[in-house]
């Protein structure tokens, strides 16, 4: 972790293969299971908060992170091409401290409207984490709106975020302003949409 | 019998002299018999006038009859007082007393009560609130009857108390504005009787049936304004009222102003206005009544209330609206409000004894029901739909209502669910959760709610489990929790978010397919034997 320093150039914006649009429940392959978004997988929830899972495409090297729509709650993830997911790769320190001062860990919300909490843009970085290997990298927002929590599990657990990274391992609940809630969806891209990016990349690569 | 004194006399010279009706002349004569006040107004103006015409050398009391005697009535009429001698009183009316207020005073609108306690008292407007009534087709035993007056009659009463004052000060007679006989107490003395002989039931301060009239004078409604600025603190816009106005504020304001400062501003005597009060509105409304029982729902589709987003129904129907459908029709209700111990998401079913609920509806009209009616009610509900069924209806007060509320919070529930691993399981691997008791989980508010509810962690107790295994990925696991216990989070972690969970303590990934509540272990209402 290299304190005091500011942090890199946040990655050209995303590249918008096709608008994101309204999302179909699918099976995440890193895992291999049903989509076990706990939401009652197989229908809806009684509150009727189906999850859309959208992902979210940031600039060149694959740093693709995946977002899960509950109503207004946003769950930031790594999405399966990630290079933290990729094999090989070890976690060597996950830190939320983003600049001198501000740290993510120190994020206090009350009442309902969530108040007190750091507001988010897209760009904002949430944590970065560090690979043996010397890698690092930063993971951000990709939603706009109120910081509810991180993730503290894979603090000290850090596994957990290579081996679960859609459900116990992820990494912030962002909750966008009431206004925007629908818009979000818009410049992510479905499951499907994704998959076919992955497809290009491959092919591209080889 | 009440009886006006010598003391008295200068009171009802100075009121009757400057307009004011016979019956506020009592009131400030602080007469306590009510029956005084029914009198018919025209004949205690004429006993008004006699009692002032009476000798002021005589020692003994004039009483005032309750009932005129002929002879009297027909020597006044023909014009003469006293001109045949000795009244029935004994007293020898005197030529000349003050008689000008005569013609006028009976066509003349009272300068304190605005014609309140004149015309409003009459048989007349009677008939006209009880048509109201009897038109709206209301089921009651008893009434209340509420007024509501404009506020410049308090100003008006003021004025007119500090001229009374003034004068009995001189006299070395104190007057407390307390003694004085109260407007809406002497108007209620009066037209109780009269209502509650049109209506056939008792007036009953506490009944839940309320007759309501509003009066207005549109033409002294400025008489208030002075005040506001001789007590600005006292008159504060309101939010939701259209004048600042309000009689509490106005009578507030009355104590607080000084008599001299009152005086500069306003007329003493008050002014005799040239019309009466308007009678706005005649309102007739029942108090709510309040329906228990207990429901199951059978379905996996449907909402507890109705599920409308952006104006478009997204479920048809709701189990508030199943129940109170029927109720709304049978008791001719306005509204409804429905509320429950607790409650399920759309896809989790109720069964054993179902869950308790209660519904206040708003002003019915029809108030009356025997068991019998009641169980035909439930019946009818029953029939209506399969995906509810209610039992144990009844009716009960709004107090009982408090009971149910506090089984939500504190009362146990017991759940089954249908559950699914990822990894194989076998009966082993399950049989250990039937020995877990008491086992404390640390809930954080579940994502799926996080929009709406404030970020929490809660404590919750599972009380005990009971697996029954199914196959290699599906068991039934049945559980008694403590209430507030989020299930579907406990079976499935919800991101690790609920610790701990059957994922972790089985140490696999698990989600619940099914869950219903069997029991919601609340003794409330009572069980009705059918």
């Amino acid at each position: 972790m290299r304190n005091g320093e500011a942090w890199p150039l946040p990655p050209t914006p995303p590249v918008q293969l096709s608008s994101g649009r309204g999302a179909a429940l699918a099976p995440s392959p890193a895992e291999g299971a049903p989509f076990t978004v706990p939401s009652g997988a197989h229908g809806k929830t009684g509150g009727g908060a189906q999850c859309h899972a959208l992902v979210h495409t940031v600039g060149h090297g694959g740093l693709d992170l995946r977002v899960l729509v509950f109503c207004r709650i946003c769950v930031i993830t790594l999405a399966e091409a990630h290079p933290l997911l990729q094999s090989g790769k070890t976690i060597k320190n996950i830190n939320y401290q983003i600049s001198a001062n501000c740290s993510r860990l120190q994020n206090k919300v009350s009442g309902k409207s969530k108040r007190g909490a750091q507001f988010l843009t897209e760009l904002a970085p949430l944590c970065r984490i560090s690979s043996s290997d010397g890698e690092e990298y930063t993971i951000y927002s990709c939603i706009r709106g109120r910081l509810i929590e991180v993730n503290e599990n894979i603090l000290s657990n850090p596994a957990l975020l290579q081996e679960k990274p859609s459900t116990e391992g992820y990494i912030a609940v962002v909750l966008p302003k009431f206004e925007e809630s629908k818009s979000i969806t818009q410049g992510l891209l479905t499951q499907k949409e994704y998959e076919e990016v992955l497809l290009k990349r491959r092919s591209s690569a080889s | 019998m009440s009886s006006l004194t010598e003391k008295d006399r200068p009171i009802v010279q100075l009121l009757l002299s400057t307009g004011t009706c016979p019956r506020c002349i009592l009131r400030f004569c602080c007469v306590g018999s009510q029956m005084l006040y029914r009198q018919p107004h025209k004949d205690l103006m004429k006993d008004l006038q006699e009692f002032l015409k009476s000798s002021q050398e005589k020692e003994d009391p004039v009483c005032l009859d309750v009932a005129d005697p002929p002879c009297k009535r027909l020597r006044l009429e023909h014009g003469g007082e006293g001109a045949d001698g000795v009244n029935h009183n004994g007293a020898i009316p005197s030529a000349d007393n003050g008689n000008s207020a005569t013609e006028s005073s009976a066509v003349k609108v009272c300068n304190v009560c605005l014609g309140i306690l004149q015309e409003f008292c009459e048989a007349d407007f009677v008939k006209k609130v009880c048509q109201k009534v009897n038109s709206a087709d209301f089921q009651f035993t008893s009434f209340v009857f509420s007024v509501s007056l404009p506020p410049q009659l308090s100003v008006r009463e003021h004025a007119a108390w500090l001229g009374v004052k003034q004068q009995m000060r001189n006299l070395g007679l104190p007057l407390a504005k307390d003694d004085i006989i109260q407007l809406k107490e002497a108007y209620k003395w009066i037209i109780h009787p009269q209502l509650s002989e049109e209506l056939g039931v008792p007036a009953d301060g506490k009944s839940l049936f309320e007759v309501s009239v509003v009066f207005a004078h549109p033409e002294t409604d400025e008489e208030c304004h002075f005040l506001a600025t001789a007590c600005p603190d006292c008159f504060k816009p309101a939010k939701n009222k259209q004048s600042v106005f309000t009689r509490m504020a106005v009578i507030k304001a009355l104590e607080k102003i000084k008599e001299e400062d009152f005086l500069k501003h306003f007329p003493c005597p008050p002014s005799s206005p040239k019309n009466l009060c308007d009678a706005l509105e005649i309102q007739c409304n029942n108090g709510a009544v309040f329906v228990a029982g207990r429901y199951n729902k059978y379905s996996r589709n449907l909402p507890q209330t109705p599920w409308i987003i952006d104006g478009e129904r997204k479920l048809e129907s709701s189990v508030e609206e199943l129940i109170s459908e029927r109720l709304m029709a049978e008791f001719k209700a306005d509204s409804f409000n429905f509320s429950s111990s607790g409650r399920e998401d759309v896809d989790v079913r109720t069964l054993g004894n179902g869950r308790p609920f209660a519904i206040e509806l708003v002003n019915p009209r029809r108030i009356r029901f025997t068991a019998e009616e009641m169980r035909r009610l439930q019946q009818a509900i029953n029939d209506s739909s399969d995906k509810i069924q209610v039992r144990d209806l009844q009716l009960v007060t709004r107090e009982a209502i408090g009971r149910m509320k506090e089984g939500e919070e504190e009362k146990t529930k017991t759940y089954s669910a249908l559950i699914w691993t990822d990894k194989a399981i076998q009966r082993e691997d399950i049989a250990f959760l039937d020995g877990i008791k008491e086992l404390r989980l640390e809930q954080k508010t579940p994502l799926r709610v996080l929009h709406r509810r404030p970020l929490a962690v809660r404590c919750r107790l599972i009380h005990t489990m009971r697996a029954e295994f199914i196959d290699q990925h599906h068991f039934r696991l049945h559980l008694k929790t403590q209430a507030g216990t989020y299930i579907k989070e406990f079976v499935h972690g919800d991101f690790g978010r609920t610790k701990p969970n059957i994922g972790s303590l089985l140490n696999r990934t698990a989600d619940i397919l099914e869950l219903d509540v069997e029991s919601v272990d609340v003794d409330w209402p009572p069980t009705l034997s059918d």
